[in-house]
């Protein structure tokens, strides 16, 4: 399986793929001290400036520097031109699927998707039905994730479009990387990234309640302990918004409110990083100290744009990713673009079977499940954990799906001993308003463990600079 | 600005001008101590402890008051909320709760201050490194002082932060100078005209150096040292920028920049014990007792603090 994967620098038979060459020449050129100095310097900047990740599961407030690999993980403009085409269309099926389901469910009653597979979803919200968002979009931001497999063909593992995260990481890989070997920029045409910010606050701006012509939008962070808090309070300060918890809202008069040094003002849009279930205690779980009161009234009414909207999980859950490709055909007409990875759905008798047969072969993956939690990987598995595996999915074969593992394309880091291949994948972060925009490249993330195939940072994932080279 | 952020910001200034002020405050009870020629100076060192309000908790866990006790609880004594350790660590929070609103430059100064203290080890503040701590958290703050003028916008999350800055300054120069009159002057002795002695001399000029206002006291009066004018210099001169008077001339400004609908009430206030500084003599303190006017102090500036916290960090609505 290691010997089959592609690997993004070099051809099989060892050769420097054309768009590496002026990489892989440079890279001859410097000193090995020189590369290991500067490993060191971006540890202590990233250190010092406190981008960490802070990890569910150990001590409270637990932080963790996101390990950065220098080697840039490098796409030719034709390769992400098709990309970006494929990004486009499957968003833009996704958001048709969520206004439909919301509204006439007119693909549940032609029969591509079985209703129940939607209505019954947990991350279906029946509060959603009937409500008319902002240009009928849903998932204002999307964070899809690509991998390469075989020969070099993509895939879409996943579509995020409840609230993805990583985009920080994205920005200040570059900021590094142009901090670290100004000259590697001189040499290449790298499609620049850092308008995203930018590019987001129009996106939120443009998807305002109707009426208000000078929005107040603010970004709604669970606080400090959340694991992207750095993020959270990145993205604010990058577009010049307010970086809101809960307690910092309130709904009065049909309006939501934040509470500020001059008295309350009124907010228009927020972009939230809460999960629906936190959002509203009164509507959700009551139980939530994060989130607003009243806000899902306000929501209702139409005064306040959610992004994204509350109800996406319905679109991104496991269980309906095998319909998108159907969900292209059906809403736009159009042959996809974007492949997606063959998907044994255990709910269904055979598919069952056939997974139980081949445990030790698949990736075995919860319905709701996220960040790398709660999944198998059986080659990299022991008897002993499959086993456990194996008694979950029987006891509820409808949670899960399983899919082959794909021998996701590597690129080459810097290691303790030199220069070895990681496996790596690719989130690329599409917003959606009055139109599509898509900054060049993504998040690259890769599984620094030799053979792993995991790249959640969450999981001990790294991440790498991402090139889309301009022609 | 929100609410949050400003409470955050204000109590990242306080709790960074805190672990200073308690590092000058330790610095000068060491430095006094070293007068009783190697007996424990115990009044001294509990005397510290009532400075920095930690008696019961310190007795709660200590049978004995000994300086490294003492210095052990209020420098790296992580159960205890009001040490230096813990201060700088609640700076350190509050700051990484609104990093965005700070500059890069300042959220990286507070964040390696913490993680520097955090890597240093306990055993410093014993035998003769504990001067060269205290040194260190006092540039500490200077350079995030520095840091926060020096980088930030001058809208309202400075003027936050330097409100919490001076209120807490101006609570740790009326607690010092209460709790080192008392133990240098008591209640009945002459009045505080001399310096009686070469003993006196080092305990009140040690005292003067606590508030870095040695050198001060030189330019302002060129004559002998006097309690009457060290009281002088902590509480009334308005160009001393540790004393009472500076801090309540840049709190009544502060509060006039920030004020909202309902803050007059607290705006007159400040203004008012501006104004008692602003106008007072230092005979007719004495007259009335310092004890009785530093009390009065600490009160009105802790109904100022509660009143700010109402009016802009913790609103009802």
């Amino acid at each position: 399986m290691k010997a089959s994967a592609y690997d993004e620098m070099y051809t099989a038979d060892g050769a420097v793929r054309p768009h590496y060459a002026e990489f892989a020449a440079w890279l001859a050129s410097q000193p090995a001290e020189v590369l290991a100095r500067k490993r060191e310097e971006a540890d202590l900047v990233f250190h010092r400036l406190g981008i960490t990740f802070a990890v569910y599961g150990e001590a409270e407030g637990t932080e963790r520097l996101i390990p950065f690999d220098q080697i840039p993980r490098i796409l030719p403009a034709a390769e992400w031109t098709q990309l970006a085409a494929g990004l486009r269309q499957r968003v833009r099926a996704l958001n048709a699927f969520l206004g439909d389901i919301y509204h006439g469910q007119e693909i549940l009653k032609a029969g591509h998707i079985p209703a129940m597979q939607v209505l019954q979803n947990v991350q279906y919200r029946p509060e959603m039905q009937g409500l008319d968002v902002p240009g009928g979009i849903y998932a204002h931001i999307a964070g899809v994730d690509l991998v390469r497999a075989g020969a070099g063909e993509f895939y879409v593992l996943e579509d995020n479009l409840r609230v993805p995260s990583g985009v920080s990481y994205m920005l200040e890989d570059r900021r590094m990387m142009m901090r670290l070997f100004p000259d590697l920029f001189a040499r290449h045409k790298i499609a620049p990234v850092e308008h995203y910010p930018d590019t987001l606050l129009e996106v939120l701006r443009t998807v305002a309640p109707v009426g208000v012509s000078n929005p107040t939008v603010a970004l709604l962070t669970p606080g400090a302990y959340n694991s992207a808090y750095f993020e959270h309070a990145f993205l604010a300060q990058q577009m010049g918004i307010e970086l809101v918890e809960g307690q910092d809202l309130f709904v009065a008069d049909e309006q939501v409110f934040m509470r500020t040094t001059q008295g309350p003002r009124q907010v228009d849009v927020i972009y939230r990083r809460l999960d629906d279930d936190f959002i509203d205690p009164l509507a959700f779980r009551q139980d939530s100290m994060l989130g607003v009161p009243g806000l899902l009234s306000v929501y209702r009414a139409g005064r306040i744009t959610l992004a994204n909207a509350i109800g996406t999980g319905v679109a991104d859950d496991k269980s309906i990713y095998p319909y998108v490709p159907e969900m292209v055909r059906f809403y736009l007409g159009e042959k996809p673009l974007l492949n997606n990875v063959p998907t044994w759905m255990l709910r269904k008798p055979d598919d069952l079977a056939y997974t139980l047969d081949h445990l030790a072969e698949l990736v075995v993956k919860e319905v709701h499940g996220s960040g790398g939690y709660g999944m198998l990987v059986g080659p990299a598995a022991t008897k002993r954990e499959i086993a456990d595996f194996r008694e979950r999915i029987v006891a509820a074969p409808d949670k899960y799906i399983a899919q082959p593992t794909l021998a996701l394309s590597t690129c080459p880091i810097f290691v303790d001993s030199g220069i070895a291949p990681r496996h790596i994948d690719l989130r690329p972060f599409v917003l959606s308003g009055r139109e599509i925009r898509i900054v060049p490249g993504g998040l690259t993330r890769v599984a620094l463990r030799e053979g792993s195939l995991v790249v959640n940072s969450s999981q001990g994932g790294g991440t790498k600079d991402t090139w889309v080279l301009e022609d | 600005m929100l609410s949050r952020t400003a409470d955050h910001l204000y109590w990242m200034a306080r709790y960074t001008e805190r672990a200073e002020n308690l590092a000058r405050m330790l610095d000068v009870t060491q430095r006094m101590s070293l007068l009783h020629g190697g007996q424990v100076d115990e009044a001294g060192w509990t005397a510290a402890l009532a400075i920095a309000g930690c008696e019961p908790g310190y007795r709660k866990t200590h049978d004995k008051v000994t300086p490294g006790g003492v210095l052990r609880y209020l420098t790296f004594d992580t159960e205890n909320a009001a040490s230096i350790m813990r201060c700088l660590k609640a700076a350190r929070e509050n700051a990484h709760a609104v990093r965005g609103t700070l500059t890069s430059e300042l959220w990286e100064t507070i964040n390696d201050t913490w993680i520097r203290v955090r890597e240093s080890s306990p055993a410093i503040v014993e035998g003769n490194g504990a001067g060269e701590f205290f040194e260190w958290v006092k540039y500490r703050s200077h350079l995030s002082r520095g840091v926060t003028i020096g980088t930030m916008l001058q809208d309202e999350a400075l003027w936050f932060t330097r409100l919490g800055t001076y209120l807490e300054r101006g609570d740790s120069t009326a607690r010092i100078l209460d709790v080192k009159f008392q133990a240098l002057l008591p209640e009945g002795s002459n009045a505080g005209d001399e310096a009686d002695n070469a003993g006196d001399y080092y305990q009140w000029s040690t005292l003067l150096r606590s508030v870095s206002a040695f050198e001060i006291y030189r330019k302002v009066y060129r004559d002998r040292i006097t309690p009457r004018r060290v009281a002088e210099l902590f509480i009334l001169r308005a160009d001393m920028p540790r004393s009472l008077h500076h801090c309540l001339a840049e709190v009544h400004d502060l509060l006039d920049r920030v004020a909202n609908r309902q803050s007059a009430e607290t705006g007159r206030r400040a203004g008012l014990l501006h104004s008692t500084l602003q106008y007072g003599r230092i005979e007719d303190i004495f007259a009335g007792g310092l004890h009785p006017f530093l009390l009065d102090f600490l009160a009105r500036a802790a109904d100022l603090s509660e009143r700010i916290a109402n009016d802009f960090l913790v609103p009802k609505h």
